[in-house]
């Protein structure tokens, strides 16, 4: 086995200097009854691997052989390719959690630059070392809402909101005796504001926004942050499609006291939904109640910049049930990917990415309106994904079509079984105008 | 000393702390106008369809940095790090293993890496194929029942796990109130139980270190919903009673939990399933190789019995009489969500890959893990006090009580082993341990890294005699010297700043 560097001889060696004579006798103490070799084939090598997970692989449609415009919270945006081939470094990939500050500068100094970007574009003071994904991230971020409410109970939540982050908000309130109140959004798609303004009492810990929302729509994160100020609570800007942050005003400058949510986009390819890559940032006066590891500027012994993990206490390792989350292992490697990705892309490139995105999928808009039956139900101002309602079940135009290798969108009759003739359709830099023009063409009928 | 001596003992110096030592941060790299990225130009009519109000000025500060730029820095950075594949990396609860590449290559085979977790279902059949297999063979190897691959690492499978079980509790009239944990057990057990809603009883270790018969069978109340225990414990140690325990917590009516933590411990050689354990979340990221990655991603599958089986997180992967597989949300006793689409996906393309490369020989894994660890015990024994001495397992915990009578504690001697090319050992836990130096090496590390580690070990034990000071002052040979962490605690900065 390539994998255990032990040979015969060595082992009777080992065996020898413990004073046993099997390996077996160092099972001693595992009972007889609960022994059972598992009932599973005989090794492959790596060429019968190679062709197992091979053929698997050839098995799923992906966004490099097919017209692509799925999103959804998943986007297929542009990756350096040394973004990726960084990540193959031993140094990066084969190392742990830097609880060693003095043999691990290189993943804390790359931490530190990852909070600092993500600082940046959310335009507030503090972020953490990463979290999950989204919707994990989602539910830290009220906790941690709750935990600086000292007692209210009450998470106002706009239907905006990724369907999957707030089920999974309701999976971890469930026991915690809070409360999740949910509002609807408007006729033209965005969170409507009297409804919020509404549920929002003095009970309410968080008023939590997605924008853009799930169905593309941009929200003002000033109506979010002024119906939490009104009733004493936080305000969480919730973000799903990180690049929209390098166009759109900032959390930070709006009055979001948190901004949590998905920053795939920055960088991460979608891997089928994960590894992805949650975020969250904070005001500096909440920052001793962030879940999830921190990284600090410091000095070493003979006065050097140095960096290592800070405010520990508020970690499971030290406080147990009393900690802030009970988050261990984060996303490291994919902070990382995001960083180098960040930093090539910078002040300019982000940009140009969300502006091209945004006008692919303007341009997308626009010629999917234009055919007989088709509509675009939302009126508001969208970056680059739309919903849009067919004049048949979405969910069978969209395999039909998938079957001829275009992925045109998501049916949303997954989350709603209201909304059988809708589906997200999504653009990014990754489009061409030609791919656009051949999905129109599809969905109008014109092609075979 | 002479100037010319004092000139070469700081070339030596340098010598063994080789550049380099320090990096400027990226954003300090950056400068006005410099491009590291190539867009085609538009080929749709340029749009601004987001009124002004909604958009924002320039990111201030945001880098301006060439792709040969980024090249250095990010591999000047990585040379900071220490990695397995430089050396032994021992840090016990981690399990450290070799990181099989051919895993990393199949990862991002692009019908894995560039698929979409939303794609119709016809178009997905390879991914959910993988992770009903995957599942399958987890199944197998727990001997439990089903298996959900959603959350996200160990931590975010207690939760689940832990939610299951008051899920069935209700169903049953009461969820009760109280989880036991032992004292030896990792921080995430208590901090998943509290976010399950329940309050924590902190069961005390026996003077063997493993659970107190007596001790347990005066804890489990009818409000206690679940036992949660660590197989084999954070001390290495094998709960040789577990059948004992298993009773114990079944006849009123608990669920026995085993954080599988340590499955690397006996994969493939005995099944939890066996043991009476009720539900086991295992990380894929120890056991089953997949990289670790400066702190995750990791994944945290769970397994269950059959009793637990309708409250698996929703959606489950299914497969139909004709051999198509889907995606199941009509599960309506489901516990919901933990968290996004189907989990750290490519960390299940990297187990399976790795099981399959082992298949029905996954034991070995299991009996060179035990086999290393008895052998590094054997031979520090002596040189090290190692509180408890019941058999070992995967890992063994010696503690720092004969050098703190030098002066010198564990974490000077965790600092010293850097000097001597190896990643220090998990310091300061299990909490039962004062000075606890835990050491896992893993069944990936032949003898000869053993063995230099061992005489790591033994030298450091003569340097605390002889030279504690020198101790004390470690690491030496480190980018940098000792970090101050209680700085950087009392003096917040967590940010750049232009």
């Amino acid at each position: 086995m390539k994998f255990l560097p032990t040979s015969d001889r060595e082992r009777e060696q080992m065996l020898a200097a413990i004073g046993v004579s099997s390996i077996d006798d160092l099972f001693a103490t595992v009972p007889a009854e609960v022994r059972q070799p598992p009932d599973l084939p005989a090794p492959l090598s790596e060429i019968e691997i190679r062709r197992f997970l091979g053929g698997l692989a050839a098995k799923n449609a992906n966004a490099r052989d097919t017209a692509f415009f799925l999103g959804g919270g998943i986007y297929n945006h542009y990756v350096s390719a040394i973004a990726d081939q960084m990540l193959y470094r031993a140094e990066w990939l084969t190392s742990y959690t830097p609880y060693q500050p003095e043999v691990s500068q290189g993943t804390l100094q790359s931490i530190f630059e990852f909070q600092t970007h993500i600082c940046q574009l959310t335009g507030l003071e503090v972020a953490n070392a990463s979290l999950y994904e989204g919707a994990s991230a989602l539910v830290e971020a009220l906790l941690m809402a709750e935990r600086l409410s000292k007692g209210k109970k009450r998470a106002v939540l706009s239907a905006g909101i990724h369907p999957e982050y707030r089920e999974t908000v309701r999976t971890y309130f469930q026991n915690l005796g809070l409360e999740v109140v949910e509002v609807p959004l408007s006729a033209d798609g965005a969170t409507d504001t009297r409804a919020l303004e509404a549920a929002c009492d003095a009970a309410t810990f968080a008023v939590a926004v997605q924008s853009p929302n799930f169905y593309g729509v941009i929200e003002d994160w000033k109506v979010g942050s002024s119906a939490a100020r009104a009733a004493g609570a936080l305000s969480v800007a919730v973000v799903a499609e990180a690049v929209s942050m390098a166009l759109l005003s900032p959390p930070g400058e709006n009055g979001a006291d948190i901004a949590c949510g998905e920053a795939q986009s920055l960088g991460v390819p979608m891997h089928l939904g994960g590894p992805i890559l949650g975020f969250l940032a904070c005001r500096a006066e909440h920052q001793r109640q962030i879940p999830g590891r921190l990284v600090g500027q410091t000095r070493d012994a003979e006065g050097r910049r140095a960096f290592c993990l800070t405010l520990s206490t508020r970690e499971q390792h030290i406080r147990r049930e009393k900690a802030t989350s009970n988050i261990c292992t984060n996303q490291g490697l994919m902070a990382l990917a995001s960083n180098i990705h960040m930093s090539l892309l910078g002040k300019t490139g982000l940009r140009e990415v969300a502006l091209q995105s945004h006008a692919k999928a303007e341009y997308l808009k626009s010629e999917i309106a234009k055919i007989p039956g088709y509509r675009i139900p939302y009126a508001r101002p969208t970056f680059n994904e739309f919903v849009v309602e067919a004049p048949e079940d979405a969910e069978a135009l969209l395999s039909r079509l998938a079957a001829r290798k275009i992925l045109a969108g998501v049916a949303l009759s997954r989350y709603d079984a209201k909304d059988r003739r809708r589906f997200l359709v999504a653009a990014t830099e990754m489009n061409t105008k030609a791919e656009m023009d051949h999905m129109v063409a599809a969905l109008s009928g014109k092609t075979s | 000393m002479s100037v010319e001596i004092q000139e070469k003992a700081a070339a030596a110096a340098n010598r063994e702390r080789p550049e380099p030592r320090a990096e400027a941060l990226v954003f300090e790299r950056s400068g006005e106008g410099k491009i590291g990225y190539s867009l085609p130009p538009l080929d749709v009519p340029a749009a601004m369809a987001i009124p002004e109000a909604l958009r924002r000025s320039d990111i201030e500060g945001g880098t301006q940095i060439t792709e040969v730029e980024v090249a250095r820095h990010f591999t000047r950075l990585s040379r900071l790090n220490f990695s397995i594949d430089q050396a032994l990396y021992p840090l016990g609860s981690c399990t450290m293993k070799h990181n099989p590449r051919t895993n990393e290559e199949m990862a991002r085979l692009p019908g894995f890496a560039a698929a979409h977790p939303l794609a119709p279902e016809g178009v997905s059949q390879g991914a959910l194929e993988l992770a009903w297999r995957l599942e399958r063979i987890l199944a197998e190897l727990t001997g439990l029942a089903r298996v959900t691959l959603q959350p996200s690492a160990g931590a975010q499978g207690e939760l689940a796990g832990i939610l299951m079980v008051r899920r069935a509790l209700e169903k049953t009239g009461r969820a009760r109130t109280t989880v036991l944990i032992p004292d030896s057990a990792h921080g995430t057990n208590p901090a998943s139980a509290h976010f399950a809603g329940y309050k924590v009883r902190e069961l005390k270790s026996s003077a063997k270190g493993t659970i107190d018969l007596a001790a347990l069978e005066a804890a489990m109340t009818e409000d206690v919903a679940a036992l949660m225990l660590t197989v084999p414990n954070t001390l290495g140690v094998f709960e040789d009673r577990i059948l004992d325990i298993a009773r114990i917590v079944h006849a009123k009516g608990g669920y026995l939990y085993c954080d599988g933590a340590n499955f690397n411990a006996f994969v493939g050689v005995a099944k939890p399933g066996l043991m009476g354990v009720d539900v086991m979340h295992m990380n894929l990221h120890k056991t089953f190789s997949t990289p670790h990655g400066g702190g995750g991603p990791g994944s945290g599958p769970v397994a269950v019995t059959e009793k637990l089986v309708p409250y698996l997180p929703r959606p489950t992967v299914e497969r139909r009489e004709d051999g198509t597989f889907f995606l199941d949300f009509d599960r309506p006793d489901s516990i919901g969500r933990l968290r996004t689409f189907l989990g750290n996906y490519g960390m299940f393309v990297r187990a399976l890959s790795y099981i399959a490369a082992y298949g029905n020989r996954i034991g070995e894994v299991a009996r060179g893990a035990v086999l290393n660890a008895n052998y590094i015990r054997a031979g520090l024994a002596g040189t090290y006090h190692l509180k408890y001495d019941a058999p070992s397992m995967h890992e063994v915990v010696f503690s720092d009580k004969k050098q703190v009578e030098q002066g010198v504690s564990n974490m000077d001697i965790a600092k010293r082993l850097m000097d001597y090319g190896f990643h220090p050992p998990t310091v300061s836990f299990p909490l039962i341990v004062h000075g606890a130096l835990m050491i896992e090496p893993t069944e990936t590390e032949g003898k000869a890294g053993l063995d230099a580690f061992v005489h790591a070990m033994k030298e450091i034990a003569r340097e605390c005699a002889e030279d504690p000071e020198m101790v004390k002052h470690a690491p030496h040979s480190t980018p940098v010297k000792r970090v101050d962490e209680v700085g950087a605690a009392r003096n917040l900065v967590l940010r750049w700043k232009p």
